[in-house]
């Protein structure tokens, strides 16, 4: 789950493959994603796993790791 | 039952106001900055109408030149659809009083409120006007003038909208011609994340109103760009897929102009590079139901989009709503 995790994150960014990656890794903060490009990997993962994200639960997320939790209490 | 006429633009035209408003000038208005403004949505600038020009103004200016352009004259126009968000006023109707400023005495006239899709919507009701044989030559316009409806104190909202008009003619063409295939759809479940709460029956203008600023448009922007990125790609598919064509076959993209972010994933979805897609937000901002003519005719007048070319137009807008169509032209 994480690799898929990372692997959309890294590539809605355009960013390397071999960049950095942890479950303590920001989006906003490490990855300089704007709020717009969180918008869109929210909509990626929508799609990639077929689960709705809303933006109370998308609010909350720090950094990789609570996303990654989250997405698997929706698809376990 | 009579077989059904291939139906297609036979003329375009647009106006946008002189006066022209750059993020610089907002900085001014609003606490905000061009680096935002531009990064977040592509937008550089936009154009406010004066004081004493109202949308049928504009879209009276912008109907004149399509009709040049069609060589069509006033008394040929049998039918006036106009779309707007922003009418002069409740009544009469935008379109009564386009039809007045151009002497298309002979038509009937009506608006069309599917907010930013308006045009789009307007060109498939005039479209099976045309094809039904009930008339020939319909005149379709996109015109707003959204600055009237605008909060200069909600940054969030009045940075990314303009003012003007779009306008096209649309008459019988020769078959296998024209517009191919088209898509329209709603839905209403999702209408309150775009609005202007009052003004209508529901809450009609009061001093309460007033005080609490609810004769603005309000939104909740990352709702709406998501239905945007998704419906603008499925939509664009479906037509291309209706037409019977591939991706392959189409050349040049015209879709609303709300945010560059939204126009990159639908352009993505359709295989196009950014120089098949005509983009204007950069100058005019997002003109709601103006946006999508004023591309039209911009492309066709620049000679991007050439004879046996076909071209998919694609908007979304409030209601929600949303609507697409593949132009043979
Ligand atoms: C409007 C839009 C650009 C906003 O982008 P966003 O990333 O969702 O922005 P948010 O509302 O989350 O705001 C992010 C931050 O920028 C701030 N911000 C909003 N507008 C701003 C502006 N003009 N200048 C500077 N900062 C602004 C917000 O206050 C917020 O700050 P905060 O995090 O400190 O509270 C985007 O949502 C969008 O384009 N949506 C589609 C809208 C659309 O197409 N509408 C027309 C339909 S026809």
């Amino acid at each position: 789950m994480f690799d898929k995790v990372k692997e959309i994150i890294l590539e809605q960014l355009g960013l390397d493959e071999d960049t950095v990656v942890t479950p303590e890794t920001s989006l906003m903060n490490d990855l300089k994603a704007d709020s717009l490009d969180a918008v869109e990997i929210i909509m990626a993962f929508e799609d990639e796993f077929d689960i709705e994200i809303p933006d109370s639960e998308a609010e909350n997320f720090k950094n990789i790791g609570d996303i990654v939790a989250y997405i698997e209490s929706k698809t376990a | 039952m009579k077989s059904l006429r291939s139906v297609g633009i036979i003329g375009t035209g647009s106006y946008v106001p002189e006066r022209k408003v750059t993020n610089f000038d907002m900085e001014k208005i609003v606490d905000t900055s061009d680096e935002w403004i531009r990064t977040r949505t592509g937008i550089g600038a936009r154009h406010f109408a004066a004081d004493d020009e109202t949308t049928s103004d504009m879209a009276a200016k912008a109907a004149l030149k399509a009709m040049e352009a069609a060589n069509v004259t006033a008394d040929e126009i049998d039918l006036i659809i106009v779309g707007t968000l922003t009418p002069d006023m409740l009544l009469p109707s935008t379109a009564c009083l386009v039809q007045d400023k151009i002497g298309a005495n002979g038509s009937a006239a009506f608006d069309l409120e599917t907010a930013c899709s308006g045009f789009i919507y307007a060109m498939e009701v005039g479209r099976n006007f045309v094809a039904t044989g009930m008339y020939n030559k319909v005149l379709v316009i996109g015109a707003e003038k959204l600055s009237s409806f605008l909060d200069f104190e909600d940054r969030a909202t009045c940075v990314l909208f303009g003012d003007g008009a779009g306008a096209a003619v649309l008459g019988p063409v020769e078959d296998g011609k024209g517009i191919l295939s088209s898509e329209l759809g709603a839905d209403g479940s999702k209408g309150m994340v775009l609005k202007i709460d009052a003004g209508g029956c529901k809450m009609p203008a009061s001093e309460q109103t007033l005080k609490d600023r609810l004769h603005y448009i309000t939104m909740d922007g990352s709702e709406v760009f998501k239905f945007a990125v998704r419906i603008m790609g499925s939509a664009s598919l479906n037509v291309v897929e209706k037409a019977g064509l591939t991706l392959d076959d189409i050349n040049f993209l015209v879709p609303h102009q709300a945010n560059m972010r939204i126009i990159s994933a639908a352009a993505k979805k359709l295989n196009l590079p950014l120089e098949k897609v005509q983009i204007n937000l950069t100058e005019y901002g997002n003109m709601s139901a103006a946006s999508v003519p004023v591309a039209l005719d911009q492309a066709i007048r620049e000679g991007k989009i050439k004879e046996g070319d076909k071209t998919v137009l694609v908007g979304f807008g409030g209601g929600l709503t949303w609507g697409a169509c593949v132009i043979q032209w």
